[in-house]
């Protein structure tokens, strides 16, 4: 018996939107939450620019390609919020409560089931948000005359690409944190560790390479958790920071690491599930 | 039920009244000491985002060095480093987790009724809560906050401050508690008109985040063609951590560092006045039912 994916990701999708819009005041105003707070991080970096013209010397971020690079943060943070994060904290709940049971009964599989039934579409007018800041910061980068930058349908359709290589890694190292809580009985930690841990991929990383400490983390976020390459490569690709686009060993890099991860990430998630131990009764 | 409280409150000596909040203070306490290992931990991992400011800083410094400056806004990159660091110092006297929605919660499930017939007053019991809560914080705090403090050392390149200043520091600090503590308040006792508030704390969240310069010193602020500076200098989130951390940096300095003082004294009273009024306001208002 085989079920069709597509068709119970497609009722989650629509139980979820029906259940976002009959709280719709609760949903109008998460949208604004989240847009709130990227717009005061675009804030932030604005008022930088006024006093620096990039960031780091001759690392090619100056504002225009900056902002591209937080565009590109703002997708994958949106479709990370979106899909992931409130099924991983559901997750980590469904263990506490004992729950899971009754996933583990489903003749579907299990990674798929708790990953998938709750999409927050509260989140989408951040990525659309990231969305526009891309395409105006491009324009603004191809009409200065100053630049040679070129952009052609191979360059976007990579950039769409390496997103999703980002939302990979990111989902995957999401799972493997919630995960956890099988071992730990409960992770209310979860969101405040996402958020510490994501803290570092909202960088360029040539800002971590030089001295010591600095060279350990962008080791670390790139070959032990390999969020600096998400955020990097395809923001590199439009920003093209010092003609350098998508050339680079980082992007043979990047499709490695999203497979390595999403590998990781189901050999952790089922070794987690065969030391549940159920809760209560 | 509302004239019940200043009646029971007028029959207690003074020596009941502490002794009621002596009792309070000890059970905080010690629901408190119950989270010590996880404090710990959270107090550390609090200061990973300064890591990364540590380094794009140092990325931002080095361009700005290129054309031959040292400063940006009378900011040398240690003093950047540090501001940042005694904003966390600021923002561990005046964030007050939870304080508004557990007012807003209170009151709108009734259980606010136990303050108008026990002779106990709210603000008061939750002010002696609070100070309890963020004794056992500094307490176990203090060694996570040494150790980064110690690592980040020669950020500080003043040294530490004159005794003169060190003393307004922490009177900048105990006011940015008693701030924090009746600004929220206030917005939690809006509950007793608007049952659900978790928008406007929302709205405070993001001005307080905005204005009170936890991202970035207000001096970094455009003052022309608006004088975007003056007006957030003007308002009172910027005691919640900037106003501290300028003094200990030697960025407000002399009179205008006494004269800060004295406004934010200001607003504390401004705060405590505009909440006591709510609180009777509020109670005439509500009516319980039940049990």
């Amino acid at each position: 018996m085989n079920p069709s994916y597509l068709k119970v990701f497609l009722t989650f999708a629509r139980n979820s939107l029906v259940r976002d819009m009959s709280f719709r005041f609760n949903f109008i105003l998460t949208c604004f939450a989240s847009v709130s707070w990227a717009l005061m991080n675009f804030l932030l970096f604005k008022i930088i620019y006024q006093h620096t013209d990039s960031i780091g010397v001759d690392t090619g971020w100056h504002e225009n390609e900056f902002f591209i690079f937080l565009g590109t943060i703002w997708i994958i943070n949106s479709l990370i919020q979106t899909f992931f994060m409130a099924n991983a904290e559901g997750f980590s709940e469904m263990i506490r409560t004992g729950s899971l049971d009754f996933a583990l009964l489903k003749p579907i599989d299990t990674q798929f089931l708790i990953s998938f039934p709750r999409i927050n579409w509260a989140q989408i007018p951040n990525g659309l948000l990231g969305l526009s800041l891309v395409i105006y910061s491009l324009r603004a980068l191809m009409n200065d005359s100053e630049k040679v930058i070129s952009i052609g349908p191979v360059e976007w359709i990579l950039y769409v690409f390496y997103i999703g290589c980002g939302v990979v890694v990111m989902y995957s190292v999401m799972i493997i944190l919630a995960s956890t809580s099988i071992w730990l009985g409960r992770n209310q930690n979860l969101h405040t560790f996402w958020f510490y841990i994501t803290n570092f991929y909202r960088y360029p990383m040539e800002i971590y390479q030089k001295s010591g400490i600095g060279m350990a983390l962008w080791g670390t976020f790139t070959f032990v958790i390999p969020i600096l390459v998400v955020s990097n490569v395809p923001a590199r690709i439009l920003a093209q920071p010092l003609e350098r686009g998508w050339y680079d060993w980082q992007s043979l890099y990047a499709i490695f690491a999203a497979a390595a991860s999403l590998v990781v990430s189901r050999w952790v998630f089922k070794f987690a599930l065969s030391s549940y131990r159920s809760a209560s009764s | 039920m509302s004239q019940a409280i200043p009646v029971a409150e007028q029959s207690l000596s003074l020596m009941q009244r502490a002794r009621i909040w002596w009792t309070f203070f000890q059970v905080a306490i010690n629901e408190r000491l119950v989270y010590r290992g996880d404090f710990m931990i959270g107090t550390l991992m609090r200061f990973l985002p300064t890591l990364t400011q540590i380094f794009l800083w140092w990325a931002i410094y080095d361009v700005v060095a290129q054309s031959g400056s040292d400063s940006i806004a009378s900011y040398r990159y240690g003093d950047m480093v540090a501001y940042y660091l005694m904003v966390t110092i600021a923002r561990a006297f005046s964030s007050m987790p939870g304080l508004t929605s557990g007012i807003a919660n209170q009151v709108r499930n009734g259980e606010v009724k136990k303050f108008l017939i026990q002779p106990i007053d709210m603000q008061g019991c939750l002010l002696v809560q609070r100070i309890a809560h963020k004794l056992v914080y500094y307490l176990i705090a203090t060694l996570p906050f040494a150790l980064v403090f110690f690592l980040c050392r020669d950020f500080f390149i003043d040294g530490w401050p004159s005794t003169e200043v060190t003393i307004v520091f922490f009177a900048s600090l105990i006011l940015t508690f008693l701030l924090g503590f009746f600004m929220e308040s206030a917005i939690g006792l809006i509950s007793f008109w608007f049952l659900e508030v978790t928008s406007l704390t929302f709205i405070y969240m993001l001005m307080n985040f905005l204005l009170s310069g936890h991202m970035f010193p207000l001096e970094l602020l455009p003052e022309s063609p608006i004088n975007v500076r003056g007006f957030v200098e003007f308002l009172p989130f910027k005691y919640l951590a900037y106003f501290p951390a300028a003094v200990f940096l030697g960025k407000v300095e002399g009179p205008e560092m006494y004269r800060g003082l004295a406004i934010e004294a200001s607003w504390v009273l401004f705060f405590i006045i505009i909440s006591r009024i709510m609180w009777i306001r509020g109670v005439k208002r509500y009516s319980g039912y039940g049990g």
